[in-house]
């Protein structure tokens, strides 16, 4: 069949400079940098320090692998708020395996399946029972994870792990200047980057997101799609899990509290909207460095954690009130 | 000659990148019924928000009973006796009938709801319009048909002078639009004036006494229904004339490519029979309610089946969901396009592509260059009127939405593609090219089955015709044996017999 009325249809995308800068990622770069200037001019001498900054982002990286998964299950319109609950129970378990047998690998082993089976549950729960909340679910399962620890370990802690070295060292151990757990941190960011956005699946999720009835007649697998999105988010709250371990050796059942809500709150910064289908991962990324940082400077000049809270939080409402700025000044633009 | 009571000039409305009305005029007598025509986006819709203050016209003027007014919102344009009732019934479903008809104007007394007094009213208007429920109705367990009469029941509660109706006839069968023209013509006579907008001429026809045609944005003309024709109609709606509206080419029939036997639903239907061959056209037509969909959607995987057999090119197949359909080669493209069809915030390159995004894989990552290149071509291919594959598909009008569906179904390998009512919200102008796309595809050795409600596409396109009523199949008909009575007859078998008569 040949085009009927000669007419044709661009495929090559024009990016205007004015479309750039309008981006949500831009914004949020621009806030970056403002933070970076911010942190700088109060402590000039200290900020740039390269060991003290370092040591400062470690600080985050653990509740941070989070966010890939997370990123991944607001993108499907669903919501995970077990994964603090997952992350401290995996983590005992890796502390019991490792107290009864002696082996930090068996440990490990136990507490990424214990966070993958964890997360099965969550997506089963929701994939075979399609009318259930994920919201009401994943809260249910978030007490019912922690309440398993508070069983196992009542008013003890778990310890000892920090005993072995190398896994020590999955914390604290660097290579050259950079910290292990950095570096591994930005190799997962690649990775769910490339997934989110260069492959099949992660289109998959998007429409997944936009339109699960329109994904469905397209002969998308929706559910399947949200079962292994679930499952991998256990599977990273095992990993997180390990992490933690090595940055306390030891746990206790209020262990990795917050966490889920710290994930959320990076990934909606980051322009990931809570209602499914739209977000970035490098925007993710970079609302995860900025609050990162701004923690970190302000720690500097001894403002004290609660009032860090209040900064972020303030922040936090002046940005997502962004995008309703932008529209205005877009429509008053085109009345001009 | 009645007054004018309700006049516009010179109306313009922009939106961001596009003029929606361009120096569009009206003109509303008292106690009229005029008819408001044009393709999709001819910009009616904008129109009528317009005079019922939703959107701000950037230059013109609106007279109401002679004297300017601007809206600034709906509210306005209710407190000045003006009402609307849209295409698809904006209602609170969980809520009673009264409750529905007062919505912003509970009777209230001390600033208590006064119940009471509010069902009384809400059931003597209801029966005005000789309405078969009741006012504690909920809404949700109402029919289409009855919800209008509720939004009317709404639009008299308040003392509507003006009352303007979107297109509500479209998701009404023949008979409930009979309902509906009497109610309209009952209200005429009380000295309503009505706007009714509509994309069938025999409801016009049946109703108005004038007639105004939008094309592009732009003020055609105005008519007098008495004298006009369907052609003349036509002319000025597409501006060019439409001779052969249904180009089903001759196509020598193959082998039999799908067939079902005995298919039942529980609660759906039961015992549907039929088979396609290929190059062939099969319609699948009945009145509203006859589980046309339901069928196909369970064909397609999409809902479960109790029983019954799907045979392709000769073998049984198993079915349990969309993918494994698609995979045998079969495409459905849905009734409710904007929520099956397609992600409307999506570009329309990935939406024609999101069925095959296994092709564009290179190694493990989307071959996004490729990816867009195929889209365009398909795009192009089915004529869509579109500027970049990256437009979204909420820009296009209804026809072209269905132009990239049918381009996201050629992007696969089908050897049957099912069409749920293709034509529906579609203007005249590209109804036309998508009848030429499926005599294509019926040409290029498509096994096609078309579900439409509308007589003449099935009577022109199709070469056999299998009737449904109220869940089984009431009867067959070859192309040559096929005329309007009859399929009406087989669609009505059920309902005549029940009802004792039509």
């Amino acid at each position: 069949m040949a085009t009927k009325s000669g007419r044709t249809i661009a495929h090559i995308k024009q990016r205007s400079v004015g479309s750039v800068l309008l981006r949500w990622e831009s914004i949020l770069f621009l806030i970056f940098l403002a933070v970076n200037i911010v942190n700088y001019s109060l402590s000039p001498d200290k900020y740039f320090n390269t060991s003290n900054l370092l040591r400062g982002l470690r600080e985050t990286l653990v509740s941070g692998m989070i966010v890939f998964p997370m990123a991944f299950i607001l993108l499907l319109g669903d919501i995970d708020l077990s994964v603090g609950g997952n992350v401290c129970l995996s983590a005992t378990v890796l502390g019991l395996v490792y107290n009864a047998s002696g082996s930090i690998w068996l440990g490990i082993l136990a507490a990424v399946a214990t966070g993958t089976v964890c997360g099965l549950i969550n997506g089963l729960l929701l994939t075979r029972f399609t009318e259930l909340a994920p919201m009401v679910v994943t809260l249910a399962t978030n007490i019912l994870y922690r309440g398993i620890s508070e069983g196992i370990l009542g008013d003890t802690a778990t310890k000892g792990m920090q005993k072995v070295d190398w896994f020590k060292s999955l914390y604290f151990g660097k290579l050259g200047d950079i910290y292990y757990i950095l570096i591994i941190f930005l190799v997962l960011a690649v990775i769910f980057g490339l997934v989110m956005h260069k492959t099949v699946f992660g289109r998959q999720m998007f429409a997944v997101g936009e339109n699960k009835r329109a994904a469905k007649y397209a002969g998308i697998g929706v559910e399947k799609i949200r079962l292994i999105v679930f499952t991998l988010a256990g599977f990273m709250c095992g990993i997180t899990a390990m992490f933690y371990c090595a940055k306390t050796g030891s746990v206790m059942s209020n262990a990795a509290e917050g966490y889920e809500l710290d994930a959320i709150c990076v990934c909606v910064l980051g322009g990931i909207s809570t209602a499914g289908g739209k977000g970035t991962l490098p925007g993710a990324m970079i609302a995860f460095f900025t609050i990162a940082l701004l923690k970190y400077g302000l720690g500097l000049v001894n403002i004290k954690g609660q009032i860090i809270n209040v900064i972020i939080g303030a922040l936090l409402v002046v940005v997502v009130m962004i995008p309703t700025v932008q529209d205005l000044i877009k429509k008053h633009r085109i009345k001009k | 000659m009645a007054e004018t009571i309700l006049e516009l000039h010179g109306i313009t409305k922009i939106f961001p990148g596009v003029r929606a009305l361009d120096q569009v005029q009206f003109d509303l007598r008292a106690g009229e019924i005029h008819a408001l025509m044009g393709e999709n986006g001819a910009g009616k819709s904008t129109f009528i928000k317009v005079i019922m203050g939703v959107h701000q016209a950037e230059e013109g003027q609106m007279l109401l009973y002679g004297q300017p007014v601007h809206f600034k919102s709906t509210r306005d344009a209710q407190k000045a006796g003006i009402a609307a009732i849209y295409q698809h019934v904006t209602a609170y479903p969980h809520l009673t009938v009264a409750e529905n008809i007062f919505t912003g104007h509970l009777k209230k007394r001390f600033g208590i709801v006064q119940w009471k007094q509010m069902y009384e009213e809400a059931d003597s208007l209801l029966k005005e319009l000789n309405a078969d429920f009741d006012s504690r109705a909920l809404m949700g367990s109402l029919s289409v048909a009855q919800q209008q009469m509720v939004e009317i029941a709404k639009a008299l509660s308040v003392h509507a002078r003006i009352i303007i109706m979107d297109e509500p006839t479209a998701a009404l069968t023949k008979r409930e639009s009979e309902e509906l023209y009497r109610i309209t013509r009952k209200l005429r006579d009380e000295g309503v004036s009505i706007i009714f907008i509509s994309h069938r001429f025999e409801d016009m026809y049946a109703l108005a006494s004038r007639v105004t045609v939008f094309r592009d944005s732009r003020y055609i003309g105005t008519y007098d229904v008495n004298g006009i024709t369907n052609a003349d109609l036509i002319k000025a709606m597409v501006g060019r004339e439409i001779n052969e509206l249904f180009p089903k080419p001759k196509v020598e029939l193959g082998e039999e490519v799908l067939r079902v036997e005995g298919l039942s639903r529980t609660g759906y239907f039961k015992d549907v029979s039929f088979h396609v061959r290929k190059g062939e056209i099969l319609g699948l037509t009945g009145l509203v309610g006859a589980r046309r969909t339901e069928v196909v959607q369970t064909i397609f995987g999409a809902e479960k089946l109790t029983a019954g057999k799907i045979f392709l090119e000769g073998q049984p197949v198993k079915i349990r969901r969309p993918a494994e359909a698609m995979k045998l080669g079969i495409g459905l493209l849905p009734e409710n396009r904007q929520i099956e069809g397609l992600i409307l915030d999506w570009g329309i390159g990935r939406n024609i592509t999101l069925t095959e995004l296994k092709s564009f894989v290179q190694g493990i990552f989307l071959n996004e260059k490729k990816e867009n290149l195929v889209s365009k071509q398909l795009a192009e291919q089915v004529d869509t009127k579109a500027v970049t594959v990256f437009d979204k598909a909420s820009s296009l009008s209804g026809g072209n939405q269905q132009k990239v569906v049918v381009a996201k179904a050629l992007g696969s390998d089908f050897k049957v593609l099912i069409l749920d009512e293709p034509t529906k919200g579609v203007d005249v102008g590209a109804k036309a090219a998508i009848y030429e796309i499926m005599g294509e595809l019926a040409q290029a050795g498509y096994a096609i089955v078309m579900i439409s409600s509308e007589m003449p596409e099935i009577l022109g396109m199709c070469d056999r015709i299998v009737v449904m009523c109220e869940g089984r199949v009431s009867g067959e008909l070859s192309r040559e044996e096929a005329t309007q009575e009859k399929i009406l007859e087989l669609a009505m078998l059920k309902q005549t017999a029940t009802e004792g008569s039509v």
